[in-house]
């Protein structure tokens, strides 16, 4: 049965295992290491200005460089499904100035 | 004999043979991050292919306190003063260069033994840079081996970077991991200028275990770093012969790594040259029959 199957379905080379890992390595990599400083504070104060509008939590939002062809692709992530709106007036002021 | 004495002498470094006045003098760092790629091997190819090439060429150890390069060169018994004695001004540059005795284009600038891994300040091995760069065309810096203080001096005045790897995981990752400090931590990408030119070289390459699945192929570490290739040196025992004598292995016509190098080297001056050794050598009948490749 093992040999027919393995006839079915080749199994992949060591070499083609290793690519494969590199790659989302990589891609993973790539996206925390090479991604600019500043990143983390967009994300705080995106959440600030949102939060001005909706009830909204950290975890809520993600902020990504990525790659999509030749172009860098900022990724900005906002999840605001079951956030309630904020009650009149303005939020919080901003600490940082944007 | 007479070379090194002439070199020795206290000859005024400035305008007079200024290769590089016009701004041609070109530094490339030979880098990988991870170590025993093939780093030292490949600065003195290169280097020596570039002097064979009719360019004035200094090559220089970065990797302070594990000097190698001289021995790879073949000149370990001729080092006096080093990178460190310069930049502390105990010697001045001439007094440190090494000429090569093969060929008249061809220097060394040989490391410290020190441990002191800082010895290499930044404003001094400026200042080093710009004196080389009056007299050379070609400044190629051989970095350790890591990303702390010693690769990132060598890398930091880069203007291309031969990015050596190994068709291997863990060299392709580090690889990939140099190429982003190269964009980020050069004084090219510092002073937003253009950025440092990076070219992949792929070494210790096995075209028959590719073949037979067993090793990444060049298609496929140009793939993921998505850098342009300037070679592919076969995997071959003429590059172990050669440090073992001290001989750049591009000076071994029959090496096919050295052939390998020399393509490289004509390809980063600008030449179209087909790859070569990248596909396994067809056995010949006998040798199939009775003998070992």
């Amino acid at each position: 049965m093992g040999f027919f199957r393995s006839l079915l379905q080749p199994r992949p080379t060591s070499a083609a295992i290793a690519k494969e890992r590199l790659k989302i390595v990589l891609a993973h990599e790539r996206a925390s290491s090479r991604a600019p400083d500043f990143l983390p504070t967009l994300q705080r104060e995106l959440l600030a200005v949102v939060g001005r509008y909706v009830e909204i939590s950290e975890e809520m939002i993600r902020v990504t460089l990525g790659n999509s062809g030749d172009t860098s692709l900022l990724e900005i992530n906002i999840e605001i499904e079951g956030a309630k709106p904020k009650s009149g007036g303005k939020g919080p002021a901003l600490s940082a100035a944007v | 004999m007479g070379a090194e004495t002439d070199l020795r002498k206290d000859e005024p470094i400035g305008p007079v043979k200024a290769a590089g006045e016009a701004g041609l003098a070109k530094v490339i760092v030979i880098t990988s991050g991870k170590g025993g790629v093939g780093k030292t091997t490949t600065s003195a190819a290169f280097a020596a292919g570039l002097a064979l090439r009719g360019h004035k060429t200094v090559v220089i150890d970065f990797d302070v306190g594990l000097r190698n390069l001289d021995l790879v060169m073949g000149c370990e018994r001729r080092v006096v003063f080093d990178f460190i004695n310069v930049i502390n001004g105990d010697a001045n540059l001439n007094q440190a260069l090494i000429k090569d005795k093969r060929h008249d284009n061809l220097f060394i600038f040989p490391t410290s033994q020190t441990r002191d891994k800082n010895a290499l300040k930044r404003e001094g091995v400026e200042r080093v840079m710009e004196e080389l760069k009056q007299q050379f065309e070609y400044i190629i810096c051989d970095s350790p081996a890591g990303i702390e203080h010693g690769a990132i001096t060598a890398l930091y005045f880069a203007d291309s970077a031969i990015i050596v790897t190994n068709p291997e995981v863990s060299s392709v990752r580090d690889s990939d991991r140099i190429i982003g400090i190269l964009a980020s931590r050069s004084r090219r990408a510092e002073r937003n200028e253009p950025p440092v030119d990076v070219h992949l070289l792929l070494t210790r390459y096995d075209p028959a275990r590719v073949a037979r699945g067993e090793m990444l192929a060049v298609e496929d570490v140009k793939e993921i770093l998505s850098i342009p290739l300037l070679g592919v040196i076969p995997e071959s025992e003429s590059v172990l012969r050669a440090s073992n004598t001290g001989t750049p292995v591009v000076f071994d016509e029959n090496s096919p790594a050295g052939r390998a190098y020399l393509d490289s080297v004509a390809r980063f001056l600008g030449e179209q040259r087909e790859m070569r050794f990248v596909k396994p050598e067809r056995r010949s009948f006998f040798r199939t029959i009775f003998g070992r490749a």
